[in-house]
């Protein structure tokens, strides 16, 4: 049997992570853009639009991930979509950051007072512009810390895609248990290398959360 | 894309999905009581220990909460026998899990206690009270009381990533559908249904937490 | 019925009419068909308890409230409880908050000059040359580049006045405009005010400065119970009340 060293399974790993960070890229920056529409849907002055958006919003929120992937799998061959893992984890990821990131949005919008509103209406702007020029510039300042400290969640969320065989870094670490039957230092490893990812996002979230603090 | 869907194959295996949701149930209770449990010990640690504690508290709650619940969980399954722990899924999927949430538990009821206003523990020291005594009567409820409902949404959160537990054979919601939809072909289907009982459980429980929030903690969650 | 017949010739169409308006918030009727007419030029004071009416009066002649019933006309902009688009209506009425509600994330020539460049389509020079002209009539030229948190309350609500009156509106509403202020910085603003009615501004103020409200306005508006129930000039109103309520309104008021 071959013997694998340290090295042979840390650089196997660290290759299957770009995966990972790529997933996590994509998910974050196309939930992020799917996200902008939900909100602007979300807050609409139109009841029906709300109302569907916050079901949308609930319905990623209350189920499990790694269903929502399996039906991703599963329904999009139904629309004519060739469906590798690959688009799979995309499409479910971005749409389960879109849910998220809206929600997060969506308290920022409201956390801007109502007087500015009030104020940008009576100098008779339409609701676009005073959400484009008054109310999003503020709403964007508050989100900033609540939205990096998302994206940890989204590169966690990618380890379950492995489950439907996107070959990311846990997906990597399995295989490659089953080679080396060293399942205590790779996943540890696969604990660390998601470790380093993921502590800087969450240590720049917590430091731009205390500036803004700073100030108000 | 006329897609037909078929739920009548699932009634077959009603006995199974009832299983795979009381499992999902059980272990998002006793997770959730351990878990709590942990919590409210690591805030006490790391809001009045001595410096190597708060270090050693304020370790686990970052690398548990930058680390993805799978790995959590292979590694406590799959990695821990070879220290000789060995244990049986269920009891590696409770770990996990009661692990996960009480990092994150930590976390918030710390928030909920540094929000407690100086006065209050001045007052409780006045009195007379020692440390723990201020923390256990003074401190812990209305500190409860105030982070309920991200508690709440943190044992949600539990609940729903404990489907990935049927990666480790534990026989919970996600391995039934799983096993229906080997046997059936219908995954569109299990997976469809899956996902609603999922749903309701989580609009479930947020409700009973709400109830059972208002009942323990009626003075705290009004301050 | 015009409210201030001797000093504007009683054939002189009104700026602002209001006509029967009603508003309910749920149960509660808090405007119970209120008629009421300001001549160009005019400066009318709304006064009254909390809980009269006077502010959601002053903020449905904008629409910010919806009214149920009646009709709102300015300078010839008519305005009833079916019209959606209040834009017309909004450029003709500038309007004054209590708390200021400056945009804190635009500086004061900014604060001023947004409205101009995103709904008059003005141009950058145009622009900027409005808000230096606006800002220095209300004295604060200087603070053109300073952030409303660098500014004083009694600074930023000048900032608000001058963002207002750079949109050249017919009428300008105060809603309760010192009340947020510390007592110091009351008369700054104040004195914003009484040059902008010596200049022949149109002003509808609600207000709690009693002794302002008499020495400036032209005439006076009582509610109560979301009534008008007295109207005239102030020293009238404050010397010969002719309800009950309004002397009882008075006497707590002088008492203070």
């Amino acid at each position: 049997m071959y013997n694998f060293t340290l090295w042979d399974i840390l650089s196997n790993l660290l290759l299957a992570a770009r995966w990972t960070v790529l997933l996590s890229a994509i998910a974050f920056v196309c939930g992020g853009i799917a996200g902008v529409l939900v909100l602007l849907a979300r807050v609409a002055p139109l009841r029906p639009l709300q109302t569907a958006m916050k079901l949308y919003i609930e319905l990623f929120q209350g189920t499990p991930l790694l269903m929502q992937l399996f039906i991703v799998f599963f329904a999009l061959p139904l629309t004519g979509i060739e469906t590798s893992p690959w688009t799979a984890a995309a499409v479910a990821l971005t749409l389960f950051t879109s849910a998220y990131l809206a929600e997060i949005w969506r308290g920022c919008v409201e956390a801007v007072p109502r007087g500015q509103w009030e104020a940008s209406a009576s100098l008779a702007m339409s609701y676009g512009e005073q959400m484009r020029y008054v109310v999003l510039p503020q709403a964007l300042r508050i989100a900033v810390p609540p939205t990096v400290g998302f994206s940890v969640q989204v590169v966690k969320g990618t380890a379950v895609t492995s489950i439907i065989g996107f070959v990311e870094v846990t997906k990597a670490g399995t295989m490659i248990t089953n080679a080396t039957f060293q399942p205590f230092l790779v996943y540890g490893l696969v604990g660390l290398i998601y470790f380093a990812l993921c502590y800087p996002l969450s240590l720049s979230a917590k430091a731009l959360e205390r500036k803004l603090n700073v100030a108000r | 894309m006329a897609y037909r869907f078929d739920f009548s194959s699932l009634a077959d295996y009603t006995p199974v999905l009832v299983q795979g949701v009381a499992t999902t149930v059980g272990l998002t209770l006793i997770g959730g009581v351990l878990g709590v449990g942990i919590g409210i010990a690591g805030a006490a640690a790391r809001s009045s220990g001595n410096a190597p504690v708060r270090f050693a508290v304020g370790s686990y709650v970052e690398l548990i909460r930058n680390t993805p619940f799978l790995v959590q969980l292979f590694f406590i399954f799959f990695g821990l026998p070879s220290l000789g722990v060995r244990l049986p899924e269920w009891q590696a999927a409770v770990l996990a899990m009661v692990i996960n949430l009480g990092a994150y538990a930590t976390e918030i009821i710390r928030a909920g206690i540094d929000a407690t206003p100086k006065g209050q523990i001045e007052a409780g020291a006045s009195l007379g009270m020692t440390g723990p005594q201020i923390f256990r009567y003074i401190i812990l409820g209305p500190a409860m009381g105030k982070i309920w409902p991200a508690l709440t949404s943190q044992i949600i959160i539990v609940m729903l990533g404990s489907s990935v537990c049927s990666q480790i054979a534990v026989e919970e919601l996600s391995f039934a559908a799983n096993f229906i939809q080997s046997r059936n072909f219908r995954p569109f289907e299990v997976y469809f249904l899956a996902t609603a009982l999922y749903l309701a459980l989580a609009i479930a429980l947020r409700w009973l937490l709400a109830r059972l929030g208002d009942r323990m903690f009626r003075g705290g969650a009004r301050v | 019925m015009s409210l201030a017949d001797q000093s504007v010739s009683p054939s002189a169409r009104p700026l602002v009419k209001l006509s029967n308006i009603r508003k309910s918030f749920g149960s509660v009727e808090v405007l119970k068909g209120v008629d009421m007419a300001v001549q160009e030029g005019q400066v009318v004071a709304m006064i009254g308890r909390s809980g009269s009416g006077k502010s959601t009066l002053l903020r449905s002649i904008n629409g910010l409230e919806r009214i149920d019933d009646g009709v709102i006309e300015v300078d010839g902009e008519c305005v009833d409880p079916s019209q959606i688009d209040l834009r017309a209506l909004r450029l003709k009425v500038g309007m004054v908050f209590q708390q200021f509600n400056l945009f804190p994330h635009l500086t004061a020539g900014e604060n001023v000059m947004l409205a101009l460049k995103v709904v008059k389509k003005q141009d950058k020079a145009a622009c900027r040359a409005a808000a230096e002209a606006a800002l220095s009539k209300v004295g604060l030229g200087h603070k053109f580049d300073a952030y409303p948190s660098q500014l004083s309350g009694g600074q930023q609500q000048r900032v608000a006045i001058a963002r207002s009156l750079a949109m050249a509106p017919k009428v300008l509403l105060c809603d309760e405009i010192t009340s947020a202020l510390d007592p110091e910085l009351v008369n700054e603003v104040l004195s914003v005010v009484r040059q902008l009615a010596e200049e022949g501004m149109t002003l509808l103020l609600v207000t709690h400065e009693m002794r302002f409200a008499r020495e400036v306005c032209d005439s006076l508006v009582f509610m109560h119970g979301g009534r008008i129930i007295e109207h005239g000039p102030p020293a009238e109103l404050f010397d010969r009340p002719q309800t009950p309520e309004l002397a009882q309104f008075v006497g707590m008021v002088e008492a203070r």
